[in-house]
């Protein structure tokens, strides 16, 4: 086979799961300004979502589709709660919100512990997921196909509530300027509580599938916390499109500097890589203007 | 598995700190990724060089007071942090031996006392702990540790102190401090019978991975060596960092090199990613085995015994040891903590540390410390694992490696033993290959 192409791959699906770990990211991040620092900790409760599901629901394949939907509304509601009882009391204090969201981080690790016990635990690959297929001459382990596909249906259907809905609406012009948007009548209120379901919700869609790939235990959101904030970061506030960018391409480098030499220099290529673009292009990749003042 | 590092520890990210940021949120991203990575960066390891330092021993006055019927013990375990969920398995190894042995009339007629410590997954805690047991709480011996950099840190703090510590964990090997017993295995009583075990079944290339730090590196020297001794060839060393949660292109590299064999020195949770990536490319134990020195029983369930069926590990200890003295502590031990919990390698060896440190004090007939040491040698016991026997040259024991199996019951099954008690080399100076290595 050839170890370009399996390794073009190999970036795709890395890719993928650095998107759907950004993705709600660079809705909270992103459109809103509050950095969540509990964001990985959504992820770990879809996660676990996945595993209870699977102790109730035996089938592997009926229980993470399931899992999908009910991880959306675990990540999300988390996400609401902790907006309802925390964030919205302190806007426009990012500081304080990255030590706050952090704590909430701590403690949901240690219900996590507390609950499922420090060790980690198992969720089983549904049988038609498991083995691989030859695309082109590549070996493409079938469970990376599901997580693009995953990855795929989450930014299409984001992009169509952003672009289509009334709620989309409300949100890009919250986005562009939160001041001019409420005088016009919108709640934006209402749109932050709605804003920060979806992404915290995706989180949770995020974790389900990461099942497929990794360990399931209380930490397995701090793995995936830093990777997130740098494809927001690098792909730029405020948009969708640089996010997708953005993971899809740190995963190829990472992916093809990492066949050519070693896992660690290719995560120090990767972050050496955003730090020189950052410096020539602050913004990110892509950018929004927005009329507001901060 | 030892080394300076957590067998679950998450691995620190690498932080974009210093990244020149304009706009005020990404101003407040670089300080986010700031606080990360400093809350996330654990301890470095105290990188110690090895234990030359001379023991300053009868220098220092023991404060160990054997007057009562009662003889203080410390135990010093991880509690919390990383470590605790590996080091709590010893503790309760450990504190099963000390009820045994107290319910059993104590050692040399006298209780023991424990006093129990939390070294907090962090080595320059250990050395604090471990100073507060020898000097104001004045213990006889000192029981517990696993990364290599707890150790590494405690080991000044026993010797200017003239203490004991019992270390119950395979380590990466090249060290023999007078004060400090290591009951797990050193390298060649784990790396070395297990690539004996390969080649018998007559790989001829393997490919080596492992998390990036000293424990996997140390084995992967050795390994190197003997693969260059014994015509084998290593088609592959990959490191990947701790934490690392993605494979695919390790496992492609690994495919691409058509090798025979993995030895895998990877740790925590990596292996889970791992495993569950060189399953869905479709390797199987069948094709390319891999033989594991960091997966114990109670990772297994958190791996899925699905992906790791079949696969191969060294160590010296298996719950499924077929002999008395094992059903026995395998019974005791889940009749105290539950049935459901499995025992592992350094469980066993914590818990015969605790009972050859009975056996070399009665040897001596006193808890003296230099006494104890000058009885340890040949002092024996018949361990779960089978008889092991102390070495009073470099403080290992002799011990007999293990091949085993995992099954489909989430147990491992020896499939292959040494022909008896293999002598602890730390150093490998027995072995001609070797050489330079040190």
């Amino acid at each position: 086979m050839d170890p370009l192409l399996s390794q073009l791959f190999a970036g795709l699906s890395v890719g993928s799961v650095l998107l759907l770990a950004a993705l709600g990211l660079a809705l909270t991040f992103g459109q809103m300004g509050v950095i969540n620092m509990a964001h990985g900790e959504f992820m770990m409760a879809g996660a676990y979502t996945a595993f209870v599901v699977q102790l109730v629901v035996a089938d592997a394949g009926l229980s993470l589709m399931m899992s999908l939907g009910i991880g959306f509304l675990v990540g999300g509601l988390l996400g609401l709660l902790l907006e309802a009882t925390l964030l919205s009391r302190m806007y426009h204090r990012p500081l304080d919100t990255l030590l706050v969201t952090w704590g909430v981080a701590l403690i949901l690790q240690q219900v996590a512990r507390d609950v499922f016990g420090a060790p980690n635990v198992d969720v089983r690959a549904p049988e038609w997921l498991s083995g691989a297929v030859t695309l082109l001459g590549v070996q493409v382990p079938k469970t990376r196909l599901f997580i693009l596909l995953v990855a795929v249906v989450c930014v299409a259907a984001l992009s169509i509530v952003l672009k289509q809905t009334p709620l989309g609406r409300r949100i890009r012009a919250t986005v562009t300027n939160r001041d001019l948007a409420e005088t016009s009548g919108i709640s934006t209120r209402a749109t932050d509580r709605l804003t920060f379901f979806i992404g915290s919700g995706i989180a949770g869609v995020a974790g389900v599938v990461l099942t497929l790939l990794g360990s399931i235990g209380p930490t397995l959101g701090r793995n995936y916390i830093v990777d997130a904030f740098l494809v927001v970061v690098a792909g730029g506030i405020g948009q969708l499109k640089g996010a997708v960018i953005a993971a899809f391409a740190l995963g190829i480098s990472q992916a093809l500097i990492e066949f050519s030499t070693t896992a660690s220099i290719a995560k120090v290529a990767v972050f050496v890589a955003v730090v020189v673009f950052l410096q020539f292009r602050p913004q990110g990749i892509v950018s929004v203007r927005t009329r507001s003042l901060a | 598995m030892s080394a300076g590092w957590g067998r679950r520890r998450p691995g620190p990210d690498v932080s974009p700190k210093g990244t020149p940021l304009t706009t005020s949120r990404t101003r407040t991203f670089a300080f986010t990724a700031a606080a990360l990575a400093a809350s996330l960066g654990l301890a470095a390891c105290g990188a110690r060089t090895d234990a030359e330092a001379p023991p300053a021993s009868a220098a220092v006055d023991s404060c160990v007071d054997t007057s009562g019927d009662t003889v203080k013990i410390g135990f010093l375990n991880s509690l919390s942090g990383t470590m605790a969920i590996s080091e709590q398995t010893v503790r309760d190894a450990l504190d099963l031996a000390a009820e045994e042995i107290n319910a059993d009339g104590g050692v040399l007629g006298k209780q023991l006392q424990i006093v129990a410590e939390d070294g907090a997954s962090e080595p320059t805690i250990f050395a604090e702990k471990a100073e507060k047991l020898i000097v104001s709480d004045c213990v006889a011996a000192v029981f517990g540790g696993w990364t290599s950099s707890s150790r590494k840190a405690m080991l000044p703090v026993f010797e200017s102190n003239n203490a004991l510590l019992f270390y119950p964990v395979q380590y990466e090997g090249l060290e023999a401090s007078p004060n400090i017993y290591y009951s797990g295995a050193t390298t060649n009583q784990q790396i070395v019978p297990g690539m004996d075990y390969l080649r018998e079944q007559g790989a001829t290339s393997i490919f080596l991975v492992g998390s990036d730090y000293v424990f996997p590196r140390t084995a992967n020297r050795i390994i190197n060596a003997y693969a260059e001794a014994h015509g084998i060839e290593v088609v592959g060393e990959e490191y990947a960092p701790l934490g690392h949660t993605d494979f695919s292109t390790i496992v492609n590299k690994l495919q691409a090199s058509g090798a025979d064999a993995v030895f895998n020195t990877l740790n925590g949770d990596s292996n889970v990613a791992f495993f569950k990536e060189y399953t869905n490319v479709g390797m199987g134990p069948d094709d390319v085995p891999v033989l594991s020195v960091s997966i114990a029983e109670e990772e297994i369930g958190g791996i899925g015994v699905e992906n790791i069926e079949g696969q191969l590990t060294a160590w010296n200890y298996y719950q499924t040891v077929e002999s008395d003295t094992n059903a026995a502590f395998v019974e005791a031990f889940k009749a105290k903590y539950g049935e459901d919990r499995v025992t592992s390698d350094p469980m066993e060896a914590a818990y015969t540390s605790l009972y050859l440190w009975k056996g070399m004090v009665e040897a001596a007939d006193s808890f003296d410390v230099d006494a104890v040491n000058a009885a340890s040698d040949g002092v024996t016991f018949d361990a779960p694992e089978g008889t092991v026997t102390v070495n009073g040259d470099n403080h290992h024991l002799a011990k007999t490696a293990l091949v085993g199996e995992i099954g489909a019951d989430g147990l491992i099954h020896v499939v292959w033993s040494s022909d008896g008690p293999i002598e602890p080399d730390p150093f490998l100076e027995g072995y001609d290959w070797a050489e330079g290595l040190s």
